[in-house]
Order: structure tokens, then sequence, then C-alpha cells
């Protein structure tokens, strides 16, 4: 679990009757509020504008290759764990125009796109997604060359989180230090409390921005006795994660065993569908697509979400490189867990679970290390 | 080094000012670099996109001396490649680059190089040559081997008999499979590898062809003396940014794009006999 929440902060408490002021304010000072709802028999991130948007007293039951929304009847706005997508789709879309090219007289000229960017709020971002975003931070900003689009909208959100009181059948945050409580990268911090008939949440500010929000919405100053409730609230969702991730030295296990049978065998489930890529929050590879209009005077280039998990990801003059499945389950294993590490200093992966609720064939990431571990053990 | 205020995946357009025939399927194109010149250092490339039709990764082959033109050499594999063909003098072809890392012709002064290139290898490695033969005091002896698969796919011919005639420089070509009309060696690159006059002990080889001749060529070197961290090679991948962003050049934890496509024997050794990574 996470280290204590850092001391400067600031605690209020806001009563779950003034939340819908929370949104007014966030709306009033100019984001498009983003946060859960229901569609589809999923939590699916949107703009949410009322609490009746919130998916209230909704649950979801996740396993490997399971996820079911059920309605508990609780009054609770955030009892969901986490939806199939991401917050990477607001800040990295799937599909975006990179830049247009038109004919001129002299040859052609090329225009990066230069779409208004929208400021942007992430109401009930979770902590696991916290770090996400820190992941992406490094690949799309702290490089060489930064990806522009992005920095212009991640510079300009409004981060609201809310802490997990429930987890989920495939959640390991605390396996890899991320949750199930926010420590950082974050304006707010909610943690909502339902005890005795009462409702409310505990909220943890950050930033001056976060406590003016807070404000507006009528929170008021927190005591140490309504903090330390939030931290238990914290402490018991900890307990409740099942799912575990021995990550002492799992880079270099990797590593050393890029040619072990298990590649092999768990290929032989994986139907390579890339769902595991799309739904994971740190995935980055992108590809792009050029498209023409009919009479040739005005071209795009258009970038879109790809996976190591296809042929032409790796495609180079007379064959893909990474042809066979193993070889491709290895790639995406390996990056998440061990290359990452090398490239960033960090891991890929930050135990959302998402890849193994999403997996068709229940593929699940932690069995698999588990197992190339014991191999080892002979 | 940080490019803040780059947009990386902007191309530049430029206008061509020559297209040379190589081979039949190899063509070479001069481009005018907008004012300032184009400065890269051999062994880098560029992202070239043809207009609505796509952007694939090409080394820049001229002399790095002459920032006045930037020199391509492509080999027709494939849609943006057979686009590219099509192009002509007064065409505009977008740019993006320099990127990548170099050949080490710094830690290569006072060295031995021996440079090795099969088939459409040897325009990557070609700004390393200039770059020596402009310094040419700066080097010990210097060996280029080159191998084709016929005697039909010899590129830069004409180059290749300028620098054999010279006498400061050793060069040898030979071809996979002979044919009446050659009189030369006959045998893969690697075979020349024994013949080739350096001192090993204080040697640099750098190398470009298809995976498995640098595989072999290793070896060969190897056994010749040159330690691995001596040796370099330049690898290719699938490439849509060439920034370290699309994901698609990775190779274990290297991306090709930034931390190469120049490597070390020494930085790989331990991916190159691995299948599919
Ligand atoms: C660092 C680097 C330097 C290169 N330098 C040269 C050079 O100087 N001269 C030259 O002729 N070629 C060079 N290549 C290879 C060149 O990039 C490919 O031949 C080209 O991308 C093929 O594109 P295509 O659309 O014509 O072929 P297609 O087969 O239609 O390409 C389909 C897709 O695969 C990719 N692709 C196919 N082959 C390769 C390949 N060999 N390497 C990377 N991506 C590939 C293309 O970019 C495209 O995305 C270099 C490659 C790299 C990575
Ligand atoms: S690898 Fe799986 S568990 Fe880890 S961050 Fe990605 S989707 Fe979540
Ligand atoms: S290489 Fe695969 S695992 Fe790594 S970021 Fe790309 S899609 Fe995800
Ligand atoms: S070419 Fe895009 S990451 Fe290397």
């Amino acid at each position: 679990m996470n280290k204590a929440t850092t001391s400067s902060n600031r605690h209020y408490i806001l009563q779950s009757g003034d939340f819908q002021r929370l949104l007014d304010s966030i709306i009033g000072n100019g984001y498009r509020c983003l946060g859960p709802t229901v569609q589809d028999q999923a939590i699916v991130l949107d703009d949410v504008s009322s609490v009746k948007d919130l998916p209230v007293g909704w649950s979801d039951n996740q396993q490997a290759a399971a996820y079911r929304l059920q309605k508990n009847g609780s009054p609770a706005f955030f009892g969901y764990v986490l939806g199939p997508g991401s917050w990477k789709k607001f800040l990295y879309p799937a599909r975006e125009r990179l830049l247009t090219t038109t004919r001129s007289r002299s040859g052609w000229k090329a225009e990066a796109s230069a779409e208004p960017v929208q400021k942007m709020a992430f109401l009930g971002i979770r902590p696991c997604e916290l770090q996400a975003l820190a992941v992406l931070d490094k690949v799309l900003l702290e490089g060489t060359y930064a990806d522009p689009v992005y920095r212009a909208r991640r510079s300009q959100i409004l981060v609201i989180a809310v802490n997990c009181a429930e987890v989920g059948g495939t959640c390991f945050c605390d396996s890899m230090s991320t949750g199930p409580k926010a420590v950082s990268g974050f304006d707010l911090a909610l943690t909502e409390i339902i005890t005795d008939g009462k409702h409310h949440f505990v909220v943890e500010s950050a930033t001056a921005k976060g406590d003016e929000i807070v404000k507006l919405a009528h929170g008021v100053s927190a005591s140490d006795q309504e903090i330390s409730k939030a931290d238990a609230v914290s402490t018991a969702a900890a307990k409740k994660l099942s799912k575990k991730l021995n990550t002492i030295g799992v880079k270099d296990l990797l590593a050393r065993n890029l040619t072990h049978p298990r590649w092999k065998e768990t290929a032989g489930r994986c139907l390579t569908c890339s769902n595991c890529t799309l739904v994971c929050p740190t995935c980055f590879c992108i590809t792009v697509e050029d498209y023409t209009d009919l009479k040739g005077n005005s071209a795009e280039r258009v970038r879109r979400w790809d996976s190591c998990f296809t042929m032409d990801h790796s495609y180079i003059h007379g064959g893909s490189i990474r042809n066979t499945p193993d070889s491709r389950y290895r790639q995406w294993l390996t990056h998440k867990f061990s290359s990452w590490w090398e490239q960033y200093g960090i891991s890929g992966c930050v135990g959302c679970g998402r890849c193994i609720t999403w997996c068709p064939a229940a593929i699940d990431v932690t069995e698999e290390i588990q197992a190339i571990r014991d191999s080892e053990k002979t | 080094m940080k490019a803040e205020n780059i947009d990386p995946m902007l191309t530049k357009p430029l206008r061509i000012q020559r297209v040379q025939r190589e081979l039949p399927d190899t063509f070479t194109l001069e481009i005018l670099p907008s004012n300032g010149g184009f400065h890269f250092t051999p062994g880098q490339f560029n992202m070239l996109y043809v207009f609505g039709v796509g952007e694939v990764p090409i080394s820049i082959c001229g002399d790095p001396e002459k920032s006045k033109s930037l020199v391509h050499t492509i080999r027709i594999v494939g849609s943006v490649t057979q686009a590219m063909s099509r192009l002509k003098s007064g065409d505009t072809i977008g740019v993006r680059g320099p990127f990548g890392s170099s050949w080490p012709l710094a830690e290569a002064e006072g060295k031995d190089v021996v440079i090795v290139a099969g088939g459409i290898g040897l325009p990557p490695l070609r700004p390393a040559i200039y770059h020596i033969l402009n310094h040419r005091e700066k080097y010990g002896k210097v060996v280029l081997l080159y191998g084709a698969r016929n005697k039909e796919e010899i590129i830069f011919w004409k180059e290749l008999e300028q620098w054999r005639s010279r006498f400061d420089m050793e060069v040898h070509v030979t071809v996979d499979r002979g044919s009446g009309n050659w009189h030369g060696n006959v045998g893969v690159v690697t075979t020349l590898v024994p013949r080739a006059t350096f001192n090993s002990a204080d040697a640099i080889a750098m190398m470009v062809g298809p995976e498995i001749m640098m595989r072999f060529t290793v070896l060969e070197l190897l056994k010749r003396g040159i330690t691995g961290d001596r040796i370099y090679m330049s690898m290719e991948r699938n490439m849509k940014c060439g920034v370290g962003i699309c994901g698609h050049c990775q190779w274990s934890h290297h991306f090709i794009c930034k931390d190469g496509p120049v490597f070390s024997y020494e930085q790989i050794k331990v991916l190159l006999d691995k299948h599919e990574i």
C-alpha cells in the first residue's frame, strides 16, 4: 500500500448532497467534466454534468475474462472499480489527425492539426490510473521529443481522483505500489464514506485550484478523526485485494527468460486479439495512416492506436519480425514488466487488471509471471 | 538535449533537385534543404514522406560536409518507395530529421577502419566513408568490403572504382552469384573478411546489410580479433515516428530510432541471436 498522506495537503468534508455543487463548480471553472457513466452495461468515461449521470448504486464484478455491472442498491456514487476504457482516450485519442498537407502552386505545404484544446476535468480517476498518467508522461513528454497535443491537453487537466473503497477481482495495485489510495498527481482526491445512513466525501486537496473548487462546493475543513476514517477505508480496501504479483526482480526474471517454453504455451491460448493492449492505460503504440481527398489536392496523416499483437506492427520488407503469437505475447509482457524499466525507469504496468478482465482467453499477467518464476525453482 | 517546441511529426516539404537512377530498382534523390543547409552526422536517417502515400525511414547517404544538398538512395520494395521513385526533379518531398545515432567516427580516429556493406547497405555507410576520406590523415588503414547479389546489383559502381583506385584505401567487392561477365570475387561478403588487412588489436568495424549477413560478419570479425565493443552495425525495424513515440521500432528495451540505428555489437549481442524479439 501507499505511503501516508502528504502532510501539507488540506482536507475537507463534502456532503453527498453538495456533490452537484462540485460538478457545477468544475464546469463553472470552464472545464469539460469527464467521469464515469453507465453505457452498454459497462462503466464508460464520458461527459458528466449531473449526479444523475454517475453510476449511482452500480458495482462491477470482475474476474479473468468476466465483467458484469450489478445494481446493488447502495447510495454510493463510485461503488464500481474500473471500466474497460482508460483516461488515455481523452489525452491521446484512439484516432487523431496529425497533419494536413495541401497542394499549392509550388508543391504542397504541411500544417499541424490545430484543434483547440479544451480544459478537461477527470472526475473519478483511480489511483492506479494516476500512475498510468505518470507513465504516459514519461513516454510522451519527457523524452527528447514531446507530443505537442498530449502536452497541451495534459497541462490543463483538473485531476479529481477517487480512492478505491471496493477492489476488483483482477486488481493488483498494491503489488505495483499504485493504490488503492492516491498519494500524488491529483488536485483533489476523494474518499467516499457511507456509514450510519450518512454519505459524505473526505476530500484531500493538493493544489490551490483544488481548494478553490471544493470551497465553491461548500466543502468544510475535515477533523483528524474524519481524515483517519478515510484512511481506514483505503486500508480496508487494500486488505480486500486478493490478486498479488511478486515483483521482486521481475525485470531481470523476464529478461533472462526470453526463450522460456511458457511463451509458446500461453500463445496457444492467446487469440492475439489486441484487447489487452487496447484496454491498457499505458500502452502508447500508434500507427499512422494516410488519406487523400478524391481529387488528390489535400492529404491527411492520422494517427491511431496500434498494438504489438498485430502483424503490421513489426512488418519490414519481407515479413513481420514477430511472426508467431509467442513472440507477440512475449513482446507485450516483457515490455510492460521488464524493458519498460530500462526505457523509463518505472514499470509499464500499474496493476489495474484490465488486461486480465478483458482477455477473452482469461490469460492473467500475474499468473504468467509467477509461472516463469516458479519454473526457475528447481 | 530537449527539443521543446518542435512538433516531431510535422514534416517539412523540400524540393527535389535531381533524381538519379542507380539500378533498375534503386534511385537517388538529391533534395534542396531550406536555408541554412541540412546538417547530420553519418549513420543518421530521415523520415521521408510522399504526399498522400506515406512516410518511411531512409538513411542519409551524402557527404556530411556538403550541407547544401541532402542525398538519399532508395530501393523500391513497396508502396511508399514505389511512389517515391515516381518523383521528379522539381517535385516536393516531406522530410523530418535527422534522427538516430551515428557511426563512431571520433572513436575510430587513429585506428584502422573496416567497413562491411551488403547490397543496399552501402548507402547508409557512405557518409562515414566520405568523412573518413575528407579527414584521411586522422585514420589508419581503411578497408571497404562490399557484397552484392550479382554484378547487376552493385551500387555506386563508379565510386567503388574510384575508391579502389586510391592508394590509401583497400576495397574488395564480391557477388553471391557469379556470371560470365564477372571476373571478381564470388561468395558472400563474409568471405572477404579474412583477406582484409587491418590491425585487429586496434581496428573499428562498421557494417550494414541484412541481419543474417551482419550476424555472420560479426563472427568473422570476432575471429579476426576485433572485440565486440569495436564492432558497430545499423539495425532496421518498422518505424512510424523516428522519435521514440510510436513504439514500432522496439527491440527489447532499445528503440532503434533513438538509441540506434547504430549500435555496438556489445550493446545488442544478447538480442542478435534470439528470434522474433
Ligand atoms: C533506420 C533505417 C534506415 C533505412 N535506410 C534505407 C535506405 O537508405 N535506403 C532504402 O532503400 N531503405 C532504407 N530503409 C528501409 C526502408 O525504410 C524500407 O524499405 C521502407 O520503409 C519500405 O516502405 P514501403 O512502403 O516501400 O514498403 P512496404 O513493404 O509497402 O511497407 C509497408 C510498411 O512496412 C514498413 N517497412 C517495410 N520495410 C521496412 C524496412 N526494411 N525497414 C523499416 N520499415 C519497413 C514501411 O515503412 C511501411 O510502414 C531503412 C530503414 C530503417 C529503419
Ligand atoms: S498490463 Fe494489464 S494490469 Fe497492467 S496496467 Fe496494463 S492493463 Fe492494467
Ligand atoms: S509494444 Fe505492445 S505492450 Fe508495449 S506499449 Fe506497444 S502495444 Fe503496449
Ligand atoms: S520509430 Fe517510433 S518509436 Fe521508434
